[in-house]
């Protein structure tokens, strides 16, 4: 699909960039090579990059370097991940990330310690659950028009999210992405090869940044994502962009669980720390408001096939900037749209501007 | 099911039906690890053993790092002296689970989070379990003190901390 989009073959490109997240998903190491030829990376430069749950965003932004530095006109950049394949959930998975001696005999689940994120940031933010809620509802409905929504559904409300099975506490069913299959893949190339080849409404990489915090996730206040904002700042300065609440006309943050959109919105600059809530609550963005978010329906309304979930964010930035949203189209004109992906253990996200 | 399409091609599976009548290999890879504690590691789990917590000091920024650490992250330097922090604490935030490993539910919720050792630089800290709380009493912020196993029980790991609970009026 991708290189349809494009109007060109596997013969045109250059280089190939893989994506996927923790090779126990797919229960077979090296995964990278077991896809290889599916992904057309054979006989050409092909390399996997991995950053946990922040793939997603991290490996177009390493297409993009391949194509900025000069060394390829065209690069094709394909994610994959496949959750299905851990039984009887792949939950069970994420035990082997954490450290064998501090974290390990506790026997964690993971979404301890995102419901541990989302109450510290409730709690200093005196943020109301229905507040939290309101991000599922969005971005289930936004997903309405999206052909590969999962959970998609027009008619939720808060109250269904408010009554859904606890899960860990304050983490409810619908606050949680689905674990999901899926693949995605995206065509970056060199100003010259646009040129050249007459490509109708291009989409431009305006900046691109990455960051990390400590591992040691125990010392450090969750209350905001500090790596998050300094891999905006670096973004934002390359895209020369010195005002991002201005400057950004709608954003796709990261949504495995609805109040990281909110976490995440704060952590791009995007609102004052603790203003997500309100701004959420009064509309601003819903689709058609001021700052529409995840109109694509994020990762609560289509899913979460963690790397490929690439094709939800840095996708939607494509068909939104390009006029191809379809009925998922902001209604007024989008210039300028920003996304980013979190991952590893909460201490990662890669973050990319792109402008029309 | 989505709302773009009525009906998924094929048939829809259940984890069971996975196991059963799909290709699926079932094996128990004997793939053992001996994890080295390294030096900070160490120390630290022989003092839990001795029913104490103890972290390392870095002189160039002064933090009091906890868990402790031979090198300081931040000035990016050897750490140099080791300190005892406090076996109390408070809770930074908490969750309360009620499902397992495996996302199955469990009868009776589990209830964990983040302490910030006395002692410590603020904000350091560990993740562990809490008792004696129930969700009506569990808060961000309240005082918590460690609940050790007896002497001869404990193995040097950070489950020779039971739990922590509520700082009742005599210290320990």
């Amino acid at each position: 699909m991708a290189l349809d989009s494009a109007g060109l073959t596997i013969d045109d490109i250059d280089a190939v960039v893989f994506g996927s997240a923790p090779d126990a998903f797919d229960g077979i190491h090296m995964k990278g090579e077991n896809v290889l030829d599916g992904c057309g990376g054979v006989g050409k430069p092909y390399v996997r990059v991995f950053t946990g749950g922040g793939t997603g965003v991290f490996s177009p932004i390493a297409g993009y370097w391949h194509v900025a530095s000069g060394m390829f006109d065209t690069v094709l950049v394909v994610n994959e991940e496949k959750m299905s394949s851990c039984q009887p959930h792949p939950q069970s998975v994420f035990g082997h990330i954490w450290d064998p001696i501090l974290d390990r005999p506790l026997r964690p689940n993971l979404v301890w310690i995102f419901a541990m994120e989302m109450n510290r940031y409730m709690t200093v933010h005196n943020v109301r659950y229905e507040d939290v809620a309101a991000v599922a509802v969005k971005n289930k409905r936004n997903a309405v028009a999206h052909p590969c929504a999962q959970l998609a559904d027009p008619n939720i409300t808060v109250e269904d999210v408010m009554n859904s099975e606890l899960m860990v506490w304050p983490v409810r069913r619908l606050d949680i992405s689905p674990p999901s299959d899926g693949a995605s893949a995206l065509v970056i190339a060199s100003e010259d090869v646009v040129r050249k080849r007459k490509v109708e409404s291009p989409v431009w990489f305006a900046g691109v940044g990455w960051n990390i915090d400590s591992t040691m996730w125990t010392d450090r206040d969750l209350v905001f994502p500090e790596y998050l904002a300094n891999a905006a700042k670096m973004a934002y300065k390359q895209a020369r962009i010195d005002d991002p609440r201005k400057q950004i006309d709608f954003a796709e943050p990261y949504d495995p669980f609805d109040y990281k959109e909110l976490h995440h919105m704060e952590g791009l600059l995007l609102c004052e720390k603790g203003e997500a809530p309100r701004l959420t609550r009064e509309g601003v963005t819903q689709r058609d408001g001021d700052l529409p978010t995840c109109p694509s329906g994020g990762l609560l309304g289509v899913g979460n096939p963690i790397a490929a979930t690439m094709g939800i964010k840095v996708g939607e930035l494509y068909w939104q900037l390009s006029g191809q949203a379809g009925q998922r189209q902001i209604p007024h004109e989008v210039r300028t749209g920003v996304t980013n992906a979190w991952g590893d253990l909460m201490q990662f996200s890669s973050v990319v501007v792109m402008r029309s | 099911m989505t709302a773009a399409g009525k009906a998924w091609p094929g048939v829809e599976l259940t984890a069971q039906e996975f196991y059963e009548k799909v290709t699926a290999v079932t094996y128990r890879p004997e793939a053992k690890f001996s994890w080295s504690a390294g030096e900070a590691m160490s120390r630290f789990l022989a003092e839990l053993k001795n029913g104490r917590l103890i972290a390392r000091a870095c002189r160039s920024c002064g933090r009091i790092l906890f868990p402790p650490r031979m090198f300081c992250e931040e000035c990016f330097r050897p750490t140099d002296a080791w300190t005892y922090v406090q076996d109390t604490g408070t809770i930074e935030t908490y969750s309360i689970s009620y499902i397992d490993l495996d996302a199955r539910r469990i009868p009776a919720p589990v209830y964990v989070g983040v302490v910030s050792v006395d002692g410590a630089s603020p904000k350091m800290g560990m993740m562990h379990y809490f008792g004696e709380v129930t969700e009506k009493t569990i808060r961000i912020g309240m005082r918590v003190q460690a609940v050790w196993k007896p002497p001869r029980e404990r193995v040097g790991s950070v489950l020779d901390i039971r739990f922590w609970r509520p700082v009742r009026g005599v210290r320990r």
